[in-house]
Order: C-alpha cells, then sequence, then structure tokens
C-alpha cells in the first residue's frame, strides 16, 4: 500500500489543501479592506458619501429645478471617554432642501494643559441613507490639534442626494442624524 | 459494502505475526501513529472534557435553581478571589465561557472528528490508516495543549476577576478592552491551537479519503458516516482559518496596539462579529453532520435496509455546508442590518431546512418497511432524529430577522441550540458509542443499561431544555445568573432535570466499567446482517494493522446484495 507514488499523491494533496487553508486565512485579514471598501461604497451601517465640487453642482441643479423635497438633519457630538474636550453642535436641528448644499457648524474645547489631537469617527442614522448623505468639506477627513484652552469651530459642508427619493427603503424618512465622536489620536501627526 | 477483505485475515494471522505486535505502553500512547489508538485518545479526552464541561453547566444550573445569587461568591473565594457581586458575575462569565468552548471545541469535535472519524473512516474505506499518521499524533496533542491553556486562563486575571469572561464568542470589546489581563491570551490561544490541531486534521481525512480508498470504493459507494466526515472536514478546512484570523486580530488588538475592531483607530466592532460567524455558523454544521453519518450507518444497519436515497443523503450534507457559509448574519440580526440584508439572511437560513429534511425523511423511509431492532444504538438514533427535529423547528422560527428581533439572546436561543447541539449532537454520539464500542474495546455493553442509560438521558435533557422555550419566550436574558421570580419555576424545573441528566451519566460510566469487567467477548459483526460496512469483516477489536491486503469492493457482489434486501424483488 505504501507506495512511492501514494506517498507523493498524499504529499501533493496536503500541500494543495495546506494552501486553501492559508488562503482562507488570508481572505480574513483581506476580510478587513474589504469590509471598508463595502462600507464607503454602498453606505452599509450608515458610512456617509465623499462627495466632489462637481457632484454637489449636479445635485443643486436638481435641487433648483423645483422638486423642493425638505428633509430634517440632527447633529450629534460625543467624545471619547476621559477625552479632556468639549464638543457639541452649533446648531442641533437644521431642515435642508434635499440636493442644496448645507453647512452644519460644531465646536471643540481643549480643556486641558496641553496639546491632543484628535480624530472623529462619524455615520448617519438611519443607516440606509448613509449612501446619500455626501460631505464635500469636514473636519473629520483630517486630524485636528487643539492647543491648550483652544476653541474652534468646524464645519461640515454637505447635502443629500435627490436619488434618496427612488430608493424604496429610504425616501419615506422624515429626519438623518449625523453623529460625530472624537477620540484621541495614538500619536499626534503635527 | 460486500467485500472479499474476510480472506485477508486469516492470511494475516499465518503470514505476518507482527500484524498485531503493539509498542510499549509510552510509545503506544504517547508516540502514537495508529488511527485506532488516537482515536481512542480521542475519545478518552473528549469524555474526560465534557465532565468537565458538564460540571460547569452543572454550576451554572444550580445557582439558577433560584432567583438572586447564591453559589457564585462561594466559587470566587474558593478559586481564591475577594467575593464581591462584580467578582460574582465575571465568574459567571468565565463559566459561560468555559462551558461553550470545553463543550464545542474539546468535547464534540474532538469526539466526533478525532474519535469516531479516526477510528472509523480509515476501515471503513478499507485503508490501512490515515494518509498522515504522524501529522494525526500532532493533531491530537494540539488540541490537548489547547485545552490545558484555556483551563490555565481560569488562574490568573481576566480583567473582574480570574479568567476569561468573553463567551465563546469573544466579541470586541469585551474581549479586547473589556478584559485586560492575560486570561483571554490564554483563551485566545487555546482556539489557536485547537484550531490548528482541527484543520491539520481536515487535511489528513480529506487526503485520506480522496486516495486511500479501497480499489472499487467509488465516491459514490463510500459508507455515509465517511460522507459525512468529508464534507465537515472541508468545512473545518475553510472555516478554521477565518476564525484563526479574526481572534489573532483580537489577540494584536489586546496586545500590540492594532485597531481592527476598534473604531478609534478606524476599526469597526462589528467585523469581528462577521469574522466569528462566518466561522461559528459552519462549525454548528461541523458539530453535527458527523453525527448525521453516524445515524444514517445505524437506521440502515437496524432496519436492515439500505439506507434510503444515498445519493440524495450524501448531497444533501454537500449542500448544508455549502449553503452553511452564506447564512452567518442570522446570529446578528439585531446589531442594525437593513431589511434587505435581514431578508437575504432569513431566506437563506430557511433554505437549509431543505437538505436538512430531505436527510429526516431518508432516516424514516430507512425504517419504512425494514425489518427493524430496536438495539441500543437504534434507540438512540430515534431520539436523535426526534430531538434534532425540535431543535431545527425552532431554528426556523429563530431564522425569521423580525422574529428575532423579540428573541435574540433568550433562553429560547439557548433551547433551540442545545436541542439541535447538546441533545442532537451529543444523543448521536451515544448512539456512535454504543454501536461501535463493543468493536472498539471488544467486549460487549449491558444493552440493558444502554437502553435505561437513554431513557434516563431523555428525560433529563427534555426537561433541562424544553422549559427555556417558555422562558425565553417569556423574555428571560441568557448569560446572567440572576432573573425575576416569575421565572422561577421553569428554572427550578431545569436544575431538576439536570439532576436526572447527570444520574443518566453515572448510568454510561457504570456500563463501561461493567463491559471492561463483565462484558461478553464481542464477535466480529455481533449486529448481525444489517451491519453491512468494512469494519464488520474485522475482528472486534480490529488487529493492530488491517487492511495490509487491500479488500477489492465487488460491484457484483453489490447489486446482488441490494437485490436480496430488497423485499419488492424477493
Amino acid at each position: 500500500m505504501a507506495t512511492a507514488s501514494l506517498h507523493q499523491k498524499n504529499r501533493r494533496f496536503a500541500i494543495l489543501f495546506a494552501g486553501v487553508a492559508l488562503g482562507m486565512l488570508g481572505l480574513g485579514y483581506a476580510a478587513v479592506p474589504l469590509y471598508q471598501m463595502f462600507c464607503s461604497v454602498t453606505g452599509f451601517g450608515g458610512t456617509t458619501q465623499r462627495a466632489t465640487q462637481g457632484d454637489a453642482d449636479l445635485a443643486a441643479q436638481f435641487a433648483k429645478s423645483g422638486a423642493g423635497h425638505t428633509i430634517s438633519v440632527r447633529f450629534d457630538a460625543n467624545v471619547e471617554r476621559n477625552m479632556p474636550w468639549d464638543f457639541k453642535p452649533v446648531q442641533v436641528k437644521d431642515t435642508v432642501t434635499i440636493g442644496q448644499r448645507d453647512i452644519a457648524v460644531f465646536t471643540a474645547r481643549n480643556n486641558s494643559d496641553k496639546p491632543i489631537t484628535g480624530t472623529a469617527t462619524f455615520n448617519v442614522e438611519p443607516e440606509q441613507t448613509g449612501a446619500y448623505f455626501n460631505k464635500i468639506q469636514c473636519f473629520c477627513f483630517t486630524e485636528q490639534t487643539l492647543q491648550p484652552g483652544q476653541e474652534v469651530r468646524m464645519p461640515v459642508l454637505y447635502y443629500i442626494d435627490p436619488a434618496i427619493l427612488n430608493d424604496e427603503n429610504a425616501k419615506d424618512v422624515e429626519q438623518i442624524t449625523l453623529s460625530y465622536t472624537f477620540h484621541e489620536a495614538e500619536d499626534p501627526a503635527s | 459494502m460486500a467485500t472479499t477483505a474476510d480472506t485477508f485475515q486469516a492470511h494475516t494471522e499465518e503470514h505476518h505475526h507482527d500484524a498485531d505486535h503493539k509498542p510499549a505502553f509510552f510509545a503506544r500512547w504517547f508516540m502514537s501513529t495508529n488511527h485506532k489508538d488516537i482515536g481512542t485518545l480521542y475519545l478518552i479526552f473528549a469524555i474526560f472534557a465534557g465532565i468537565v464541561g458538564g460540571g460547569i453547566s452543572g454550576i451554572m444550573r444550580f445557582e439558577l435553581k433560584e432567583p438572586g445569587i447564591q453559589y457564585l461568591g462561594w466559587w470566587v473565594e474558593f478559586m481564591g478571589g475577594e467575593a464581591g457581586f462584580d467578582q460574582a458575575l465575571h465568574l459567571w462569565n468565565v463559566l459561560i465561557t468555559a462551558h461553550g468552548l470545553i463543550m464545542v471545541f474539546f468535547m464534540v469535535m474532538p469526539a466526533m472528528i478525532g474519535g469516531f472519524a479516526n477510528w472509523f473512516v480509515p476501515l471503513m474505506i478499507g485503508a490501512p490508516d490515515m494518509a498522515f499518521p504522524r501529522m494525526n499524533n500532532v493533531s491530537f496533542w494540539l488540541t490537548f495543549a489547547g485545552f490545558i491553556s484555556l483551563m490555565m486562563s481560569a488562574f490568573v486575571p481576566g480583567g473582574t476577576g480570574m479568567g476569561a469572561g468573553i463567551g465563546w464568542t469573544a466579541y470586541a470589546p469585551l474581549s479586547t478592552s473589556g478584559s485586560p489581563g492575560p486570561a483571554v491570551d490564554f483563551a485566545i490561544f487555546a482556539l489557536h491551537l485547537a484550531g490548528a490541531g482541527s484543520i491539520l486534521g481536515a487535511i489528513n481525512f480529506i487526503t485520506t479519503i480522496f486516495n486511500m480508498r479501497a480499489p472499487g470504493m467509488t465516491l459514490h459507494k463510500m459508507p455515509l458516516f465517511v460522507w459525512s466526515v468529508l464534507v465537515t472536514a472541508f468545512l473545518l478546512l475553510l472555516a478554521l482559518p477565518v476564525l484563526a484570523a479574526a481572534i489573532t486580530m483580537l489577540l494584536t488588538d489586546r496586545n500590540f496596539g492594532t485597531t481592527f475592531f476598534d473604531p478609534m483607530g478606524g476599526g469597526d466592532p462589528l467585523l469581528y462579529q462577521h469574522l466569528f460567524w462566518f466561522f461559528g455558523h459552519p462549525e454548528v454544521y461541523i458539530m453535527v453532520l458527523p453525527g448525521f453519518g453516524m445515524i444514517s450507518q445505524i437506521i440502515a444497519t437496524f432496519s436492515r435496509k439500505p439506507v434510503f436515497g444515498y445519493l440524495g443523503m450524501a448531497y444533501a450534507m454537500v449542500a448544508i455546508g455549502v449553503v452553511g457559509f452564506v447564512v452567518w448574519a442570522h446570529h446578528m440580526y439585531t446589531v442594525g442590518l437593513s431589511v434587505n440584508v435581514k431578508m437575504y439572511f432569513t431566506a437563506a437560513t430557511m433554505v437549509i431546512a431543505v437538505p436538512t429534511g430531505i436527510k429526516i425523511f431518508s432516516w424514516i423511509a430507512t425504517m419504512w418497511g425494514g425489518s427493524i431492532s430496536f438495539k441500543s444504538p437504534m434507540v438512540w438514533a430515534l431520539g436523535f432524529i426526534f430531538l434534532f427535529t425540535v431543535g431545527g423547528v425552532t431554528g426556523v422560527v429563530l431564522a425569521n430577522g423580525g422574529v428575532d428581533d423579540n428573541l435574540h439572546d433568550t433562553y429560547y436561543v439557548v433551547a433551540h441550540f442545545h436541542y439541535v447541539l447538546s441533545l442532537g449532537a451529543v444523543t448521536a454520539l451515544f448512539a456512535g458509542f454504543y454501536y461501535w464500542f463493543p468493536k472498539m474495546s471488544g467486549r460487549m455493553h449491558s444493552e440493558f443499561l444502554a437502553h435505561l442509560h437513554f431513557w434516563v438521558f431523555f428525560v433529563g435533557v427534555n426537561l433541562i431544555f424544553f422549559p427555556m422555550h417558555f422562558l425565553g419566550m417569556d423574555g428571560m436574558p441568557r448569560r446572567i445568573p440572576d432573573y425575576t421570580p416569575a421565572f422561577e419555576f421553569w428554572n427550578s424545573i431545569a436544575t431538576h432535570g439536570y439532576e436526572i441528566m447527570a444520574l443518566s451519566m453515572l448510568i454510561f460510566f457504570a456500563n463501561i466499567i461493567y463491559s471492561f469487567v463483565a462484558g461478553k467477548k464481542a464477535p466480529a459483526n455481533y449486529w448481525g446482517e444489517g451491519a453491512t460496512t468494512l469494519e464488520w469483516t474485522l475482528s472486534s477489536p480490529p488487529p493492530y494493522h488491517q487492511f495490509e491486503t487491500l479488500p477489492i469492493i465487488d460491484d457484483g457482489e453489490e447489486v446482488h446484495r441490494h437485490g436480496n434486501a430488497s423485499p419488492s424483488q424477493a
């Protein structure tokens, strides 16, 4: 039974299937960037979109064309536990025309006696509106550094994509909540 | 499978005097490369782990007998800690974690795959041993080391107290920033070791089944138990590395500052749940598919008929395995999935009921018109069909995304997965045990004790788990040691059920002792003409080295036998 050819065949199988196992291990890791890509492309889990000026102009055309649907947007601001910042929205609620550009302003203040760099994470609720919530400019795109005692105003330039009106699951949404959470950056970039 | 292997034995005894030569004790049991010895080691290990895991569930059941915290503080002090409220609740988390991990990775999997599959896959396909005997040994000792690592985690700090209190699912962030101390690292390392052992085992089984079948045994002539192990091995091979990736990420998140699951650094804790359940759902089929295979052998043996719809049975298992990989998010209905995603996972999950139904109905059709004898393995197999079906029905209920919003993380879920696993898979294990124990040991067990074991066990486990459906429907959350007095009645019934189940285990051990002390010597085929697979052509226990001359699977005789078995042609 234990012929040389069987040994060789067995060895080929072992190498092949060990390769399959390693491949699945690799896929497990590949899931990390794939998952992020999937979320940002589809707006899955309330991931908001980034838009260019051109996209925004196109949407504004739609808003002007007189559809005139409005939607209410609420703003929510949090900081990570133990982070010595005050962070809150200037306006709690806004009503915007769908397609129309709007600006929301947040204020952040560093209460500690040393400079602190923070990064903001964000998402929207209800989550199916994530694909239609477009940010043109946002303080969350980069890290923010505040000097001791410094207070700054942080703007977000955004619009709601008119395509939301064609989405079965999202068109009846009357209010979207945009939420930010500031985290202390592990090693300050600047 | 009709065979000409019978002739080979006489041949062996005459000319190969060393066929039954065994190495000395240490070399035989600690450096074993013999699939039967390694299978025996796995079975002994699984029984031991089952006692530990079952003992832990006993502590939990007695704590849950009444509302309030009764015994946890005592156990905390017993383990050398300070008995505060938080410490008591942490101990509870440690207990549920240990119970889950031990039963899944160190009891059911070693018994099903390491134990029975190791013993009987080579015998059933007519192979002298596994393809990689030394790798087989490595698999066992990796699993053993994993168990040691898990046990050690109970004695090192894990946050609020000693031990890893993260649930068998080890969700982040509880398992990352929520549990400082080395306990969780030990638990994760235990999973790495057991997982590596299982992946090596899977490669071994796939290679053995593909390359080492006796001449004439085509894939479509393999016994269904071998089919079930083949499908299981592929599930292991594809699912376990994903778990390994996920828990490695946990480990680096905990110790090396990565942020795979930490939003602070751009990660997402939900990603862990996706990765875990991509492994976790196939895992439940890994635990039960070999049981399906054993039940098929047993039902056919004691109905004295070939199994009904052989190809349908084999490919139903393949279908369960394939679909099992695309239903994982039904464990995550409450994390905020959109309606469309929930609709998909609901539908895909329910699809699994179709191949499972094919199997259930084929078992019943096998018995239909058969010459049934209610020997102990058959009684256990019938118990399996009943209990697994109950668990399957509640599974279809839970598959509904909308219904699950209400039942998620309640005792209804606990009842469901214990019906399919602790009542389904474990009942299949006992069926297989009584089916093959005399073959493995050479001694007959007591049929009376085996029947008694079944009935006491059956009453006990149903008393434990059936009331949990009511508790879950009433909203009792799982993983909490305390509850409102409204839940006391059914909880005390469940605890009494545990006492009865524990009694049945005493009968089980009494039976093993009886068979070794006073059991009759087992003949080669003690179940009679219904037992047709190759292991019944060998002595009980089989020679230390079997099939040095390969059995030939004769096509003509196969057809002939089928003709005889079918009453319509008689």
